[in-house]
This record gives C-alpha cells, sequence and structure tokens, in this order.
C-alpha cells in the first residue's frame, strides 16, 4: 500500500511536470506541494494513527470555526438565515477580510459547552443551514468573492423536522450551486469531515484537510453498527474505511494535506490557524487568474474523475 | 386457559430474546398478505393485483416494461468496482461483489443505455436494490456520468430510476465521492440543455436523495416508496423522536413539496412518454 500510493503520487508529479496542456494556468504550486506530500506519504498511517485521528478530530478542545475566524479574518460579518425560515447556527456564514481580499466564509460550527453545543446542535446542520450556505455562496458569486469553506460536522442532523424540510434535496442542491460558481473555492475539512452534510459545502477548486481531520462517508460507530452489527467495533470500522488525511490524499480526494501543530490543533490554536492560513492563502493565490470557464470546467473534471475502477 | 393463580416458574421464556417474527416470502406482499406465484408477479408490474403495494423492480425488468421493445443499447456494461481500500468488515468486499453479480447478473446497481420511450429517444440509467442493496460506489457513480454524457451527446432526455439504500460504504470516502461527481455531471448535463427526469423507487435513500436524484427537473416517486436521507430506524435511535407513520414515504414528501407527482408502476411509461414529448425529444419513425 504505501508503495502504491508513492507510486501514484510520483506518476501525477511526472504527469504535472509535462503537462502543457492546461492553458494559462500555474502549475508549479502543484508540482512543489506534491512533492512535499510525497515525504509525508512515505509512511503509511497504522491502524492506531488513523484511530488517533478520529480522537483528534473530535477532541473537545479542537478548534472549530468561529476560532479560525477570529484568526484568519478581519472584520467579519456574519451572514444570519436562510431567507425562509430560520437561522440555522449550526452552520455559520459571513463575510471578511482574508490577508488584503474580501472572502465569503461557510463553516460549520460545534459548541464548547451544554448550552452552545445544543444552541449549535453539536455541528449538524438542518436543511436550513445548507439554504443558508447556498444563499452565501450566490452571494460570492453575485460579487466575485472567493469562496472559503471549513468542514467539520459529524453529518446533517438526522431528524423528523429536517428530513420534512428536505435535507437530502438541499444537500444536493448546495452541491449544485457550488459546481456552478465561477468564483474560486476552498474547502479544508478541520475536524470531522462527516458524510452528505460535509461534502454538501466541500465541492470546491481546492480541497484541503488538516492532518487529524477525518473525512468519511459514515461515522465510524455508524458503520460498525452496519457492517459489524456492533457499534463497538468501531475502531476495526475506520481502520477498514481509513478516514484519515494520508489515505484521502492517497485516494485523490483531497489536494493537500495541511500540517498541525505538534499533538495536535488543539495545543496551539494560533499555530494552527497561521498554518491554515497559509494553506488557504496558497490555494487561492494558485486560484487566482484562472478564466472562469476553465475554473469551473476544472473542477467538475477533478470531481467527475474520483472513483476507482477495475 | 391458563389459571391466573398459578406461578410461573420457568425463566427461559422470561429471559429469552424475544423470537424474530417469521421471515415472509418475498412474494408475500406485506400490504395485504396476499401471495403470488413469481409469474402473477411479473405479470402485473410486480405490483400487488390485490392492494396496489409495489415490490422491488429488478432493473432489467424495469428497462423491458419501459423501453419501446428492442430499442434498448446497453453502454458500459463492462464497468466492475476495484477494492480500493482493501475492505474486509465480517467478509472481504471482492468476495460480496463477486456474490452480488452470480446472484443479479450485473456488473455493479446501475444499467445505462439509450432507449425510447413510447417512440421518443432518451438515455436510461436505472439501479438494480438487488445489486448490494442498491448501493452507490465508483461504478455506479462512473454509470451515472456516462449516462449524462451520452444524453448530452444524443441531446436527448435522462431518465434515471433510483433505488438504493444510499453510499457503499466498502469503498470509504470514494463512495461519499460519487456524490460530488453525480451532481457535477447533471450539471453539465443541464448546461447542454437536456432534462434529467428522475424517478425515485422504494427505497431512494442517504446518499442518492442527497445526490443526483433529488436534481431531476421532474421528480416522479412510485406509490410507498421511502425517500428520506437518514433511515427511520437512524432517526428513531439518534433523536428519540416519535415518527410520524408516513415518514419519509412518497406520499408524505409530495405533501411536503418534494416530488412532483406519484406514480402507480403502471402508469409510468406513459406518464415518461408524456414528459419526454414535453420536453421537445423528438419522435422516431415507427
Amino acid at each position: 500500500m504505501p508503495r502504491d500510493a508513492e507510486l501514484r503520487l510520483r506518476e501525477r508529479l511526472s504527469k504535472l511536470g509535462g503537462l502543457d496542456l492546461l492553458r494559462g494556468t500555474r502549475l508549479s504550486g502543484d508540482l512543489e506541494r506534491l512533492k512535499q506530500q510525497l515525504d509525508r506519504l512515505e509512511a503509511e498511517p497504522t491502524d492506531e494513527e488513523i484511530w488517533r485521528s478520529v480522537e483528534l478530530a473530535r477532541h473537545q478542545d479542537r478548534p472549530y470555526t468561529l476560532d479560525y475566524v477570529e484568526r484568519l479574518l478581519d472584520d467579519f460579518f456574519e451572514l444570519h438565515g436562510d431567507r425562509s425560515r430560520a437561522d440555522d447556527a449550526a452552520l455559520v456564514a459571513g463575510i471578511g477580510r482574508f490577508r488584503g481580499r474580501t472572502i465569503v466564509l461557510l463553516g460549520h460550527q460545534k459548541g464548547r459547552d451544554l448550552k452552545e453545543r445544543t444552541k449549535r446542535n453539536f455541528g449538524m446542520a438542518y436543511p436550513e443551514g445548507y439554504r443558508k450556505a447556498m444563499r452565501a455562496m450566490e452571494l460570492a458569486d453575485r460579487h466575485g468573492f472567493p469562496l472559503l469553506t471549513l468542514v467539520d460536522t459529524p453529518g446533517a442532523y438526522p431528524g423528523v423536522a429536517a428530513e420534512q424540510s428536505g435535507q437530502g434535496g438541499s444537500i444536493a442542491r448546495s452541491q449544485a450551486v457550488m459546481a456552478r460558481l465561477s468564483v474560486p473555492t476552498v474547502a479544508c475539512v478541520i475536524g470531522e469531515g462527516g458524510s452528505g452534510g460535509a461534502v454538501a459545502i466541500a465541492l470546491a477548486d481546492r480541497v484541503l484537510m488538516q492532518q487529524h481531520a477525518i473525512y468519511s462517508v459514515i461515522s465510524p460507530e455508524g458503520c460498525a453498527a452496519i457492517l459489524w452489527r456492533d457499534a463497538g467495533e468501531a475502531r476495526k470500522a475506520a481502520a477498514a474505511f481509513k478516514p484519515d488525511a494520508a489515505h484521502c490524499l492517497e485516494l485523490g480526494v483531497i489536494d493537500a494535506v495541511v500540517p498541525e501543530p505538534a499533538g495536535g490543533a488543539q495545543e496551539d490554536y494560533d499555530e494552527a490557524a497561521r498554518l491554515l492560513g497559509d494553506a488557504v492563502g496558497e490555494a487561492l493565490d494558485e486560484l487566482d487568474g484562472v478564466p472562469v470557464g476553465e475554473l469551473r470546467a476544472r473542477r467538475r473534471a477533478k470531481f467527475r474523475s474520483l472513483g476507482v475502477l477495475a | 386457559m391458563s389459571d391466573p393463580t398459578a406461578i410461573d416458574v420457568s425463566i427461559e421464556h422470561k429471559h429469552a430474546a424475544p423470537e424474530p417474527p417469521p421471515k415472509k416470502h418475498p412474494n408475500t406482499c406485506p400490504g395485504c398478505g396476499s401471495h403470488y406465484r413469481d409469474d402473477e408477479l411479473d405479470a402485473n408490474l410486480r405490483v400487488c393485483p390485490q392492494c396496489g403495494h409495489h415490490f422491488p423492480m429488478r432493473a432489467r425488468a424495469r428497462i423491458d416494461a419501459l423501453a419501446d421493445p428492442g430499442t434498448f443499447e446497453e453502454e458500459a456494461a463492462d464497468l466492475r468496482s476495484a477494492d480500493p481500500l482493501d475492505f474486509f468488515d465480517l467478509r472481504a468486499y471482492k468476495e460480496r461483489l463477486a456474490e452480488a453479480e452470480v446472484a443479479t447478473g450485473l456488473g455493479d446497481a446501475m444499467v445505462i443505455g439509450r432507449a425510447e420511450v413510447e417512440g421518443r429517444a432518451c438515455e436510461l440509467a436505472v439501479m438494480d436494490f438487488a445489486f448490494m442493496g442498491g448501493s452507490m460506489g465508483s461504478v455506479t457513480g462512473e454509470k451515472f456520468a456516462r449516462a449524462c454524457d451520452s444524453a448530452a451527446a444524443a441531446g436527448v432526455p435522462l431518465v434515471s430510476v433510483s433505488a438504493s439504500g444510499g453510499a457503499r460504504m466498502q469503498e470509504g470516502i470514494l463512495a461519499l465521492m460519487q456524490l460530488p461527481k453525480t451532481v457535477c455531471a447533471v450539471e453539465e448535463l443541464h448546461e447542454a440543455g437536456c432534462p434529467l427526469i428522475s424517478v425515485m423507487a422504494h427505497p431512494t435513500t442517504g446518499g442518492l436523495l442527497a445526490s443526483f436524484a433529488s436534481l431531476g427537473d421532474v421528480i416522479l416517486a412510485e406509490p410507498g416508496a421511502l425517500m428520506s436521507f437518514a433511515g427511520p430506524r437512524v432517526v428513531a435511535q439518534t433523536t428519540r423522536e416519535k415518527l410520524p407513520d408516513d415518514f419519509g414515504l412518497a406520499e408524505s414528501n409530495l405533501r411536503l413539496g418534494h416530488v412532483d407527482a406519484i406514480v402507480p408502476r403502471p402508469e409510468l411509461r406513459a406518464t415518461l412518454g408524456r414528459l419526454l414529448r414535453l420536453f421537445g425529444s423528438e419522435e422516431r419513425a415507427a
């Protein structure tokens, strides 16, 4: 497996080196990034390391979206409400200045204490949240603001009211809006990238993932309950479906891994924010000046290529 | 009659787990209890003649029922899933795949191809629940995307029939990535000016409802089909909410505005014919 991953990255590297058919785009950034990541891939994470990432991704002290907003954005103005019936506090939207440019930010927000967790619904959005997200995306599109999304949710909320107001459909439409946007978009998984609720705001030109974040089709507990018929087998499930950043990179699901401070992002918020800010800044610089049509075509081509066939 | 004053000293039947209800034969109607032979159900499009319950319908039978005879030309039939994660739960994913192929005669949970419905050209993408619960992995996503391309290239509408529990867990994150993948494919179909008509059969849940199935220009549902992002069991367990009797069913989705129409299976072909005509699909000389 590790050799496989290395080979695949090396192959991508060699392709990128000799490629001149993507007109007007800067490839040097890609090349550098892949080279750096090759080093990191040399050792594939063990089952224990995967589980460690699951624990760190859900660590109660892990920085959340608003912790990064505080450190990365100036003059953040939060947008509330889906213009239809409610404001979902599990998904934060707003406009702010990031290193000299105005951007629109979207992110799931968990809570620190019981009161806030209840208010934020543990970061599990209702359709109202995704409708707010779509409204903010369209705002970004109208005014040419780049879009940054921070993904950190156990999943979209599985409740009766959420289903009745169209949870599945709103997740589908949120992705469709992202596929249409003519502005540069960067997504970063900063904690739990839980299933449809995560991918709803992650159909971006560049998808990043923090070193100890997880991105998965189902929670380890959910997978264990279904396939092992025992939620207690979560460790086995996580080891089997490999939700860690290194594996997501290897499978081409993400474009880059964002390093975290030693011991995890919860150890040093400022340093975690600086590292995240640098990665986002770099991604936005790379996307600057790519013609709109090509930006969109490349975004779709990237997602269209995901999957492994025999 | 047992004597109410007698003391029951046996412990077995008190503490033993309750016996699971006997498994019903697949041809016994869950709606009214009538039992049918296979040929009786097949002759009636697998709809219960007594109560109208819609039994699951296999992809090939569905295509036979919808497409004009001899018009269906299958595409991408040779695609097979790889096992990128070397996934092993209680059994190996490769083994499950091989078993599903033998049991269903299909390469994966979706069959795509060009067809004519009531004399009008279209592309069909039909799912089969019998293949690993209709779960969507790399092959299903790829086939759907190719169906979009094929429809766009020919300038014809795409009709999808979904029957799926959602994303295929054994393909991990790549299964989740089939959501954005199919969404991007629908975007390109729409940009080519072609409509997507989405038919939701029982069940259309999870990743299917959160991707292409919900993006139909027109969304039709079969009577009684379950259409929810989270299944009723998950909702009940996580939230401890009392579920309404019609939770997630096509009928409640119609009431709540998520579906355009509920179409009983015997009327589906004619309804699709009407829609194809309205969307301007050319009539082929018979």
